[in-house]
Formats: C-alpha cells, sequence, structure tokens
C-alpha cells in the first residue's frame, strides 16, 4: 500500500477515485487509463476481486465474452494483470464513509480508517454495498455494539481481563481464541458443531487449550444476551440438550458477511430502490462527476451482468475524460492498432 | 411438475409449482416467497436461503455435503433439519415437498 493519506500527511489528490475493487472496479481503471486517468482504488475487503474473490472464487463463470469459462478468483487475477500497466493506488480493508463536493468542484472522501482523498471524478462501483459483518438476528443486540458485542477486533487492550464469548467455526473465530485467551480473564468459543472449517493448525492449538482447561469449548447455539445499558452480562446458550448461561462481557459473533448499501445512501446521490440511477451515455449519477458502474447502478433494461458492467465502464471513461481534461478532445483509438494505446499497455 | 409448499413462521403455506431440475431456492424466488433471500444467488455462499424440511421428507432429501455443512455455519438457528434451499434440486420424486421458513435469514 502507497501513502494512503492517514494522520499527518495532506490528502492525497488523484485524478479519479474507484469505490469498489470489484470486476466492474477493476476494469474501470483499465478504461479511465486508457484515456490517461490515474485512479486510486478503495475497497472494504482486504484484497480485490469483490464478490468474485470473496463469495465465489472457485465457482466457475460462463457468460465472460470470449472466455468459455473462468472462476472468480481467475477473473480478479486476470483483470489484475490487465490493469497493472496503469498503476493504480489500492487502499483495501477500509471503507469509504464520506463523500463531498469541494467548491472548486472536486469531491473529497475520506474512509474509516482516516485516509483522505480528493478527486476530480468518483467512480461508485460498489456491487452490492459494502460487505459488512452478519448481525446474529438476537433481541436487543444493537444496543450492545460497540460496547459489548464486536465483529472485529481492533485493539486487543478491550479484551484485557475480561470475560470473553468468541462465536463461529472458521479462521477468525479460532484465530481470535488463540490470540485474545492469553489476555482475556476466560474465553468461551461457541460453535454449532464440533467440526471446525477454520486451518488445521489453529484447530489442533485451540483443542490444546482446552484439554489444558485454558478455553472452554461450547456445542451449541446462541439464543438470548443478558445486560444492560449496552453492557452484556450474560448470553443463554442453546446446547444439544438443554441450556446454559456463559458469562460474558465481551462477545465476538463470526458468522460471514453481508452487503449493505452502507454509506453509499448518504452521499446525496438518487437512490431507487438501493440503487443509483443513471444515464445511460455517460452512466453518470444526479451528480456530475460522480458515475456509477456494475451492480450498484439502476438504468431501464438493466441487467446485473459483469459484461454489462464492463461496457458501462468504458462509456463511464470517455465522459470522465471531458472532466479530468476540459476542453482537451479525446481521439476514439482501438487497443489494436493504435501505437499511442500499446505504449500505455506497455506491449510496443 | 412437483408441487412445493413453503410454511412462513407464522403458519402461512404457499403451494408451487417446481419444475424438474431447478433448485428449491430458484422455485422461491420464481414465485416471490418471503423469507429467501439467496444474496449469492446459489452459489452456497451466502447461507440466506436456509429453510427446515419438514420431518416427512428428510430422508428423501438428504443430507447436508461437507461445503453446504460448512455453510450453514453462517445461518442462525440451525437445525437437524436444516437444509440450504440452493443445494436441494427438484426432481419429480419431490411432488409434495414442504419446507418451512425460519423466522430470519440474518
Amino acid at each position: 500500500m502507497a501513502a494512503d493519506g492517514t494522520e499527518g500527511a495532506g490528502p492525497i489528490e488523484t485524478d479519479a477515485v474507484i469505490v469498489g475493487a470489484g470486476p466492474i472496479g477493476l476494469f474501470a481503471v483499465f478504461e479511465l487509463g486508457l484515456v490517461d486517468i490515474k485512479a486510486h482504488v478503495i475497497d472494504i475487503l482486504d484484497k480485490p476481486g469483490g464478490q468474485c474473490s470473496e463469495l465465489y472464487p472457485e465457482k466457475p463463470i460462463y457468460d465472460i465474452p470470449g472466455i468459455p469459462v473462468i472462476t472468480g478468483q481467475g477473473l480478479t487475477d486476470g483483470l489484475m494483470a490487465q490493469i497493472k500497466p496503469f498503476g493504480a493506488t489500492f487502499h483495501l480493508g477500509q471503507r469509504v464513509d464520506s463523500l463531498q463536493k469541494m467548491d472548486d468542484g472536486r469531491f473529497r472522501l475520506e474512509t474509516d480508517l482516516g485516509a483522505r482523498l480528493i478527486a476530480k471524478v468518483v467512480v461508485v462501483a460498489a456491487g452490492g454495498g459494502s460487505f459488512t459483518p452478519k448481525r446474529p438476528p438476537l433481541n436487543g443486540i444493537e444496543a450492545y455494539e460497540s460496547k459489548s458485542v464486536f465483529y472485529s477486533v481492533r485493539r486487543m487492550e478491550d479484551f484485557r481481563g475480561r470475560d470473553v464469548l468468541v462465536v463461529g467455526g472458521g479462521d477468525s473465530a479460532l484465530d481470535w481464541t488463540l490470540n485474545l485467551q492469553p489476555v482475556a480473564n476466560s474465553l468461551t468459543l461457541l460453535h454449532r458443531r464440533d467440526d471446525f472449517r477454520g486451518a488445521p493448525h489453529s484447530v489442533e492449538q485451540m483443542r490444546a487449550l482446552v484439554g489444558e482447561g485454558k478455553v472452554t469449548l461450547l456445542i451449541g447455539q446462541m439464543s438470548a444476551l443478558h445486560g444492560e445499558d449496552g453492557a452484556l452480562a450474560a448470553v443463554t446458550v442453546k446446547l444439544k440438550d438443554g441450556e446454559t448461561r456463559v458469562v460474558a462481557d465481551r462477545l465476538l459473533p463470526f458468522f460471514g458477511l453481508t452487503m449493505k448499501l452502507g454509506p453509499v445512501a448518504d452521499w446525496g446521490l438518487n437512490l431507487r430502490e438501493n440503487l443509483v440511477p443513471v444515464d445511460t451515455e455517460k452512466f453518470e449519477t444526479n451528480e456530475p462527476g460522480i458515475f456509477a458502474v456494475g451492480d450498484i447502478n439502476w438504468y431501464p433494461g438493466k441487467l446485473k451482468l459483469i459484461l454489462s458492467g464492463f461496457h458501462e465502464a468504458a462509456l463511464m471513461a470517455q465522459a470522465a475524460y471531458r472532466i479530468v481534461y476540459p476542453g482537451k478532445k479525446l481521439l476514439f483509438q482501438y487497443t489494436t492498432s493504435s501505437s499511442s494505446l500499446q505504449k500505455k499497455l506497455g506491449v510496443s | 411438475m412437483a408441487k412445493i409448499t413453503f410454511i412462513q413462521p407464522d403458519g402461512t403455506a404457499q403451494t408451487v409449482d417446481g419444475e424438474p431440475g431447478m433448485t428449491v431456492m430458484e422455485t422461491a424466488k420464481k414465485h416471490l416467497i418471503e423469507g429467501i433471500e439467496a444474496e449469492c444467488g446459489g452459489a452456497c455462499a451466502c447461507a440466506t436461503c436456509h429453510v427446515y424440511v419438514d420431518e416427512a421428507w428428510r430422508e428423501r432429501t438428504g443430507v447436508p455435503a461437507e461445503m453446504e455443512e460448512d455453510m450453514l455455519d453462517f445461518a442462525f438457528d440451525v437445525r437437524p433439519e436444516s437444509r440450504l434451499s440452493c443445494q436441494i434440486r427438484v426432481s419429480e420424486e419431490f411432488d409434495g415437498l414442504v419446507v418451512r421458513i425460519p423466522e430470519k435469514q440474518f
């Protein structure tokens, strides 16, 4: 990761910021790059690829023109190779929380990790929104969030001396069981079955700690939270036979991710059933200079297909050029025959 | 065709025609059955098409494969009769299948 505009440094100034590193966000880097627009890409996941990498890395995709079959990860890898010549800067593992228009017509964006960017155009390629941790549907859980219930560990100190209940059976649940056990007062790991998806080595380490009596392993599911004013005191757990009450003042549920529109809803863009309406010439939103491409946009006849998003990115780039290079004439060229495009691609 | 009945948590039942070859999730989406979200579109990657298979049908629909069992870890209130409906393929022999929709899909 290059300089990411966090505390201390001034904001990064760039031509374009692409929100979302899924296949369409990645291809937008390509199309913008061909017309000399430099891009920074921000994504909440810690890797590029969006749903292709997060939801179906191994699943085959059959409708990419010219490629009879490719996996989600294969497509991501291919796109990353294709956009390499354009040297986009990626800001991963962070979410764009605010987007504001500045007096000079440019846009100012800030992420939840404090990265600040200023761009002439913004391309929203956020798909189904940002991936956010699934919230167990337990009554009143919202009141405990960020006080006693956390979906990730940002500071281990927050768990020191606490009675911690970790729920889940994958790597996150196992890793935090292993990492927090030494600092917690007590640590209970709860999973619905005595079979873990996590790395075998982590499972072994966890079982060893259980054997030494340092971690309590329960097989069951949460059914109720107890406490007041956001301070958790205990969790009722349904076991195979009957139920038990686990004393816990910190709860870490790990039930995977789901997509939520998130802060995009607060950027002053028109919305239509959680989608951003755009025109079909430029794929621009109601706010000039902010474009939306891929699954997040809507226009009459919209199909949520990767190939449609690629087309949208190509047309968007033509319109973005007029904003980034006002007054300059854009000459339409083919990568097959244009020596200047081939130079940009590093193939001539 | 195979008649498939979806029962909502409040007891409301809807019976629809399932086409052999389609999954139970696709059948639910096609008939706009509430409570089947199928966020990932059937990739067995989200656990938001969770259903409870009626006792009488459990044997015929079978048990979850390993990938589905792993994905059920992401569902809420998982029971022995829990399945992901994107992993149950409709066939003529499922005529009369009854599945219950959980209170919440997370």
